[in-house]
């Protein structure tokens, strides 16, 4: 592994070995305290994204290692227009690792092509954010005990979540798994990824309208924010919002062992009195999210404990 | 109408009707210093009519952008006014600066001197992909 620009560029065998690594350093911090000791992490970011930032930022400290970079295209000498490819060379003489978020899709495998370090895609748009699909992947895995056995349900804003899209590609190279797609018509997965993932490889799916109906078969249940602006009219989302907040209520019927994740952030889809049942595991997600890149920075520098 | 047969050059051929204007365009023919004919609507027992180009001159041509714009052309290499090889153009793999993506969301669109590569994802629709954004064309 040299980049990590989209997670389907790993196999099924680098991302077990990621996960892997991942639970180890979950076991033994102290072993890893100072495994980066002396590397630099640089993180460019042309939008921000305190969230991810600091995430990285947390992974390579925890590592023993520093940091530098940037979190706004501002304060960056991409306002003299400079471009991707002379920034990475630059700051590839400076730090070990690269971590990169750009609004514009595809710079970080733009990057990749010319960086003399290895160059992580931290989000590139509406496109990849492979390292929230290895927080996702790592969270079932801790959650699940495996990778195999068990319905997840995908519910809300299916058309346009990139962190769905991508989370469906990488567990559908998993075997004996049950999707259930809960969306209203306006946000249904893209009839194109129902193919590719779903249809071509004979993999089982269903699609219901309406989180009630989806909850008492899930052992897993994958919640995205549902925005107003995505609907062709007020009424329709006046309708359907409330279908796709999750609550107590709703919850009634769920499995004991149900798992919620959440990409974060949240804003209204699951109400506040779901944090404190233990069936939410949307913050130990943003956990695990650190863990995931703490094992991809040890990875990607070659670094053996 | 006759043509002369040329010398040494190139003959493109099978050349679906209609499409020899837009050959002759993206491979710049007009920036050479030889005669290049242009034959459009010619008979054709197999395709009924057909356009066929012929370029005077020796001539580094780019397959990927015939197989691009039209797969079933037949290229000749003519020398000393002779036929000594005959190529089948296919369905490139690649497209490498051949076609821009047109996604305004693609780092393509603001990375100055950035290569625009494609690569084919179904031969059947003739669909290319770029691998940057993964906007389809």
């Amino acid at each position: 592994m040299k980049h990590l620009i989209d997670s389907t560029d790993l196999s099924v065998q680098e991302i077990d070995e990621l996960m892997d690594l991942a639970l180890d350093i979950i076991e033994h911090k102290d072993k890893y305290s100072e495994a980066c000791k002396g590397k630099k992490l640089a993180t460019l970011f042309y939008e921000p994204s305190t969230r991810t930032r600091l995430s990285f930022e947390a992974a390579m400290m925890e590592l023993g290692g520093n940091v530098l970079g940037f979190s706004s295209a501002d304060d960056s000498s991409v306002s003299k227009g400079e471009s991707v490819a002379d920034t990475v060379r630059v700051v590839g003489c400076y730090a070990d690792v690269i971590a990169m978020r750009h609004p514009k899709e595809g710079a970080p495998m733009r990057a990749s092509m010319v960086s003399p370090v290895p160059i992580i895609n931290a989000g590139d748009g509406g496109h990849n954010h492979p390292t929230q699909t290895l927080t996702d992947l790592l969270t079932i895995r801790r959650e699940r005990g495996a990778m195999k056995g068990f319905t997840i349900g995908l519910c809300g804003d299916l058309k346009f979540g990139r962190t769905v899209h991508s989370l469906i590609k990488a567990l559908s190279r998993y075997e004996d798994i049950h999707y259930v797609l809960i969306a209203p018509n306006e946000l249904r997965l893209p009839a194109y990824l129902i193919k590719e993932v779903f249809e071509d490889q004979g993999i089982p799916y269903e699609e219901v309208l309406t989180l009630e109906e989806a909850i008492p078969k899930l052992d897993l249940l994958y919640m995205t924010r549902v925005q107003r602006e995505r609907f062709f009219n007020e009424a329709d989302y006046v309708r359907l919002k409330d279908t796709y907040i999750l609550d107590k209520k709703k919850l009634k019927s769920a499995k004991p062992d149900l798992s919620i994740l959440h990409p974060l952030p949240r804003v209204n889809e699951i109400s506040p009195e779901v944090d404190e049942d233990p069936r939410a595991c949307y913050f130990r997600q943003a956990m695990n999210g650190k863990y995931v890149r703490m094992a991809l920075i040890l990875k990607l520098l070659g670094v053996t404990i | 109408m006759k043509i002369d047969s040329i010398q040494n050059g190139i003959v493109l051929d099978h050349i679906t009707a209609g499409m020899a204007m837009r050959i002759y365009n993206h491979l710049h023919l007009d920036k050479l210093d030889c005669s290049v004919a242009i034959l459009q609507n010619v008979k054709s027992s197999k395709m009924g009519k057909k356009d066929i180009l012929k370029i005077d001159q020796e001539y580094d041509i780019n397959l990927d952008v015939l197989g691009y714009i039209d797969p079933n052309i037949t290229v000749s290499i003519v020398k000393n006014g002779v036929t000594v090889e005959k190529k089948k153009v296919a369905l490139p793999k690649k497209l490498i600066n051949i076609k821009t993506c047109k996604n305004p969301r693609c780092i393509t669109t603001i990375e100055p001197g950035i290569t625009q590569i494609f690569r084919l994802v179904d031969e059947e629709n003739r669909t290319y992909r770029c691998i940057y954004c993964d906007a389809d064309k």
